[in-house]
């Protein structure tokens, strides 16, 4: 899932300091499982902003909402009245639900109350780890299912750099080398064979150097027909 | 300002938190009777939006009062309410508003004393940092 971190509280409240009606909206998606942006983090935040507003004698309305997903159209939809009613929308959302009220109301300004950060999973409670990158070409199945690309500070593809030491990365000491972590499974799947297999400079075209990058699934598209008769419905 | 009685939450688990509480009227000590308490099942229960919309509502100072953290009826409820009280706090601190104002305290059911100390610790407190934003509310 997208793992993202509330932005620090004095920074959000001095980007929407010079607007009187605020609209905070969260999601309940990925950003409510991490704990970052979900119906409660929403209202504390909002709660937090009034204690700062009291204290200091600033007039503010604030309106906590939260939609199912905020990165899909129909969702947000449902608070159009309350988006379009508000001077500003503080989105406490990942970047895509940010960017998603953005274009769909163009003149209406929409701040982010979260920094996006990793694809990660939760190892524990209260902790989330990247795992991969998004780089759009996965090779984990030559990899003991662990992604080199994310977990090793330099992205080596062909085994542990120099600085590995005492199955620990260089670059952070807390952390694991993963061409360690990759020995291990690969050791306990008995295929460590492929450890010696090289793999060739990675194609980086499919990952994020090439631009924007759009995915589309053709069956899946909306012919103008389609497309015509689901606006009547509408 | 003059006249202005402090306005102090307390959330107290049903446990330990509230029987001191109970204990200390009983045994006949003195405590400020303003101080609006609230049970709760348990610290563990209390989320930090409690505490908020209680300053935001207007209480000037709010404590937390549990069982003792390695005599928890539920086990780790008080560590939890304590975990809560930290991050408001570190909220409290990001928005320039005093953190001292929200505190938590563990007590034991039978420590008769101990909650009194705590009502006026934070009564002198409310009176001392006065009420968030000044005098107008």
């Amino acid at each position: 899932m997208i793992v993202a971190k509330r932005k620090p509280l004095n920074e959000i409240a001095e980007m929407v300091a010079p607007y009187k009606r605020v609209s905070v909206i969260g999601c309940r998606s990925c950003v409510a499982i991490c704990l970052a942006g979900g119906e409660k983090e929403v209202k504390m935040l909002v709660s937090a902003l009034k204690v700062k507003n009291k204290k200091e004698g600033r007039d503010q309305e604030f309106e906590a909402l939260v939609v199912e997903r905020q990165c899909e159209k129909e969702w947000v939809k449902e608070v159009e009245d309350k988006v379009l009613g508000s001077d500003i929308t503080l989105s406490m959302a990942c970047s895509l639900g940010a960017q998603t009220i953005g274009d769909m109301y163009p003149s209406h300004v929409t701040f982010p109350g979260l920094n996006t950060g990793i694809f990660g999973v939760p190892e524990e409670q209260g902790v989330w780890s990247e795992k991969c990158v998004g780089c759009g070409n996965c090779i984990i199945h030559t990899t003991g299912g662990i992604c080199p690309i994310s977990r090793c500070a330099k992205s080596m593809l062909n085994g542990p750099c120099g600085g590995s030491a005492n199955r620990k990365c260089e670059v952070n000491l807390d952390t694991d080398c993963a061409w360690s972590a990759i020995y291990d499974r690969l050791k306990i799947q008995n295929r460590l064979e492929l450890i010696e297999k090289v793999t060739p400079a990675k194609d980086w075209s499919t990952s994020h150097a090439g631009g924007r990058r759009t995915y589309v699934r053709e069956d899946a598209k909306l012919t103008p027909h389609q497309k015509k008769g689901k606006e009547a419905i509408q | 300002m003059a006249g202005r009685k402090p306005k102090v939450v307390g959330f107290c688990c049903e446990r330990h938190g509230m029987d001191a509480a109970v204990l200390s009227a009983r045994s006949g000590k003195e405590f400020d009777a303003s101080v609006r308490l609230v049970q709760v099942p348990c610290t563990g229960r209390v989320d930090g939006m409690h505490i908020l919309k209680a300053l935001e509502d207007g209480a000037d100072c709010v404590f937390v009062l549990g069982c003792l953290e390695k005599n928890c009826y539920y086990d780790t409820g008080s560590i939890e309410g304590r975990k809560r009280v930290e991050y408001v706090k570190q909220m409290l601190s990001e928005v320039g508003v005093e953190k001292e104002r929200v505190e938590m305290f563990n007590s034991a059911s039978t420590n008769a004393w101990m909650f009194p100390e705590i009502v006026s610790k934070m009564v002198a407190l409310a009176k001392k940092l006065g009420p968030i934003g000044g005098e107008k509310q």
